[in-house]
């Protein structure tokens, strides 16, 4: 039964994400169409007439009208076509699945990077709150959120890549090329990703466990004569583990939104580069396509983590 | 022993001089209406009020330990594995991410080495004392999944698991229903029976206290008004607070009452008279009450903070 209901869940789940899907992507259509400039004018070249671009709208289908444009895209998309590259022709899909792989790499060490270092600094903090690991902590976490990713790049770039030659400061290799490349490649700019996660994880980590180490059942805990660390460790961080994988879900999608700025500043083909490129260009099936396929992930990444919380708290879903 | 606490207008004092004995076996009942210091009292015994605001003064003598100023290590020794305790609301009490039966498991792992495995029978075993049918599938129960009767002898397994010498249950049983409440009762009863275990059984329900304790404190604004044999004080009560409770009692039968009420209101925490905290409230005060009361001796172990006790020829219960 439960497995059953289970099922239904992530089904009506997917249902609710269809009209999300489509309302990113025409909102993002229409911000491409109320640009001035578009694609025909690029692929015209420079010294080309209005006839000659004139001809190259018709050609694309440019000249129809907006809801027309919009809806044909939806349809092919809803058969799993999301069309070809304008500018180069290439298919939007292979594109992604060239970019992602990149863009995942960094986001995923970023986000382990985030929890191993967050979690064991915010539970520390809990430990003694207004302690000196408290407060060392939660100021690093202040500067943490505060420092833009943009700039701790260049910093860390100047310094680890330039100065001390340790990392690669531009470029990314293929994690299936060569895994230590790609994660050697990868360091640098994950860590730039990371260093606002660390400090959000740390915080929420030790706000929630300082929720459950003052409730009741603590109290029981100790009067069992349970040591402070057990109870911590064991009980509080089990606890507190609903919250952490709902706000280690939000986390991914927010990093993956961030690394566009860190691929730029590291030179990374990953999406964010794809779409800032297509964007430039109103190559605007490539745009379309990244913002679907990113929504895809948000969606499927929020549905992973109900799932994981409904495993990991017995309250939930059984 | 006093406890005190730090406030925003400086210390306050809680309770006073709260002085009494428990001995093996003998459950003794704390009365007292809301906010006399019954429960900081039982949290103080195993020196659970928070450490940074609570300050305990005075001794607490267990087994030649003193519990207010000994050793965290210590301490941590005899919580749970000789003090046992458990409270108001099971459900709250419990852990609700870890089932039942590793709940109780792993109190008994605190103290002292022992497998997995053999933790987990004598979790069963003790699942099993406390009337719990089928241990070997509640073991594997998460507390939302149990009713709160169950869940409360939950709470007793795991506080009975290592044997414990004194078991203090802060008001157990308010929040069941009547035919649970009555279960668990006779249940306490019954174990405290079997394993000569001392009982500070803290409760507003006088009819819990007769039915269950062998001996009543009752507790009056921070301070102990009367100690004596559950019988003694319920028939010839000696303090006239002790009296306006019983009186105003309809019938012990009819236990679910909450305390029941005299006229007058208790003085605030700060602002405590120097004499009888009760004069205000006493039918019997004179001049005389205003001076400091202490918990004299009133003969066969009874002890009463009245210097009029001798006076009044209180009435008891309504026979
Ligand atoms: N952490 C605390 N800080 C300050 N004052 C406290 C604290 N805990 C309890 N008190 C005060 O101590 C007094 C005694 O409280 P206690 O909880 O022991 O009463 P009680 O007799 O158990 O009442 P009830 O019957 O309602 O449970 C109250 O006046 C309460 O306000
Ligand atoms: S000391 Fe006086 S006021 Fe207090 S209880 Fe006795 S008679 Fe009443
Ligand atoms: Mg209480």
């Amino acid at each position: 039964m439960a497995q059953g209901s289970a099922i239904i869940v992530i089904g009506r789940r997917l249902l609710q994400a269809a009209p999300v899907i489509v309302l990113a992507t025409f909102i993002v259509f229409g911000l491409l169409k109320l640009l001035p400039g578009d694609v025909a004018v690029t692929l015209a070249g420079d010294n080309a007439t209005d006839e000659r671009i004139e001809e190259i709208r018709r050609i694309y289908g440019l000249d129809r009208p907006f809801l027309v444009q919009y809806g044909a895209w939806l349809w092919k998309a809803a058969h799993g076509d999301l069309s070809q590259s304008i500018l180069s022709g290439e298919q939007v899909l292979t594109s992604i699945a060239r970019c992602f792989p990149h863009t995942l790499l960094i986001v995923a060490m970023a986000l382990t990077l985030a929890l191993i270092v967050g979690i064991p600094l915010g539970a520390a903090a809990a430990a003694r709150p207004n302690g000196l690991v408290d407060r060392a902590a939660m100021m690093l976490a202040s500067i943490g959120i505060a420092v833009p990713n943009f700039w701790l790049a260049m910093i860390l770039v100047s310094l680890f890549a330039l100065r001390w030659n340790i990392f690669p400061a531009t470029g990314a290799t293929a994690f299936s090329v060569s895994p230590a490349d790609a994660i050697n490649h990868a360091i640098l700019p994950a860590l730039a990703l990371a260093a606002g996660g660390m400090a959000e994880v740390a915080r929420q980590t030790r706000g929630s466990l300082l929720d459950v180490m003052s409730s009741q059942f603590v109290r029981t805990l100790r009067a069992k004569g349970l040591k402070t660390s057990t109870i911590l460790w064991r009980h509080g961080l089990k606890n507190v583990a609903v919250n952490l994988l709902t706000v280690t879900g939000l986390l991914f999608n927010r990093l993956l939104a961030a690394t566009v700025v860190v691929e730029a500043v590291f030179a990374i083909p990953g999406m964010g580069g794809l779409i800032v490129h297509a964007a430039i260009q109103r190559d605007f099936t490539v745009v379309q396509g990244v913002v679907f396929a990113m929504v895809v992930v948000v969606i499927l990444v929020n549905l992973l983590t109900d799932v994981l919380c409904a495993t990991v708290d017995p309250r939930i879903g059984r | 022993m006093s406890i005190s606490f730090a406030m925003a207008g400086g210390r306050q004092e809680a309770t006073r001089d709260v002085t009494f004995s428990v001995s093996p076996g003998e459950r003794i009942g704390v009365v007292g209406e809301s906010g006399c210091g019954k429960t900081i009292t039982g949290l103080s015994l195993l020196r659970l009020l928070p450490e940074d605001v609570a300050h305990i003064s005075g001794r607490l003598d267990f087994m030649g330990v003193d519990l207010a100023t000994c050793g965290q290590e210590e301490l941590r020794g005899i919580r749970g594995r000789r003090i046992g305790m458990i409270f108001q609301e099971p459900m709250s009490a419990l852990d609700p991410v870890f089932t039942v039966g590793e709940q109780i498991a792993e109190g008994l792992r605190a103290h002292g080495n022992m497998s997995r495995a053999e933790a987990r029978d004598r979790a069963l075993e003790a699942l099993r004392s406390v009337g719990i049918a089928a241990p070997e599938k509640r073991y594997h129960a998460y507390p939302h999944q149990l009713s709160g009767g169950m869940r409360q002898r939950v709470m007793i397994a795991g506080a009975m698991v290592c044997n414990p010498q004194l078991l203090i249950a802060d008001e157990p049983t308010t929040a069941l229903d009547v035919t649970v409440q009555a279960q668990i009762l006779e249940l306490l009863r019954d174990l405290s029976d079997r394993g000569n275990m001392a009982l500070l059984f803290i409760t507003h329900d006088l009819g819990v206290v007769a039915e269950t304790c062998t001996r009543m404190l009752t507790m009056y604004a921070g301070e102990i008004v009367e100690d004596a044999d559950v019988d003694a004080a319920l028939e010839h009560p000696l303090h006239p607070y002790t009296s306006g409770l019983l009186r105003a009692l309809p019938r012990l039968s009819a236990r679910r009452s909450a305390l029941p009420s005299i006229p007058g209101r208790v003085p605030v925490l700060g602002q405590m008279p120097a004499g009888c905290r009760f004069r205000q409230r006493c039918p019997f005060a004179v001049d005389g009450c205003e001076r400091p009361q202490a918990l004299l001796d009133a003969g066969n172990g009874r002890r009463v903070r009245c210097w009029r006790f001798g006076d009044l020829a209180l009435p008891g219960v309504a026979a």
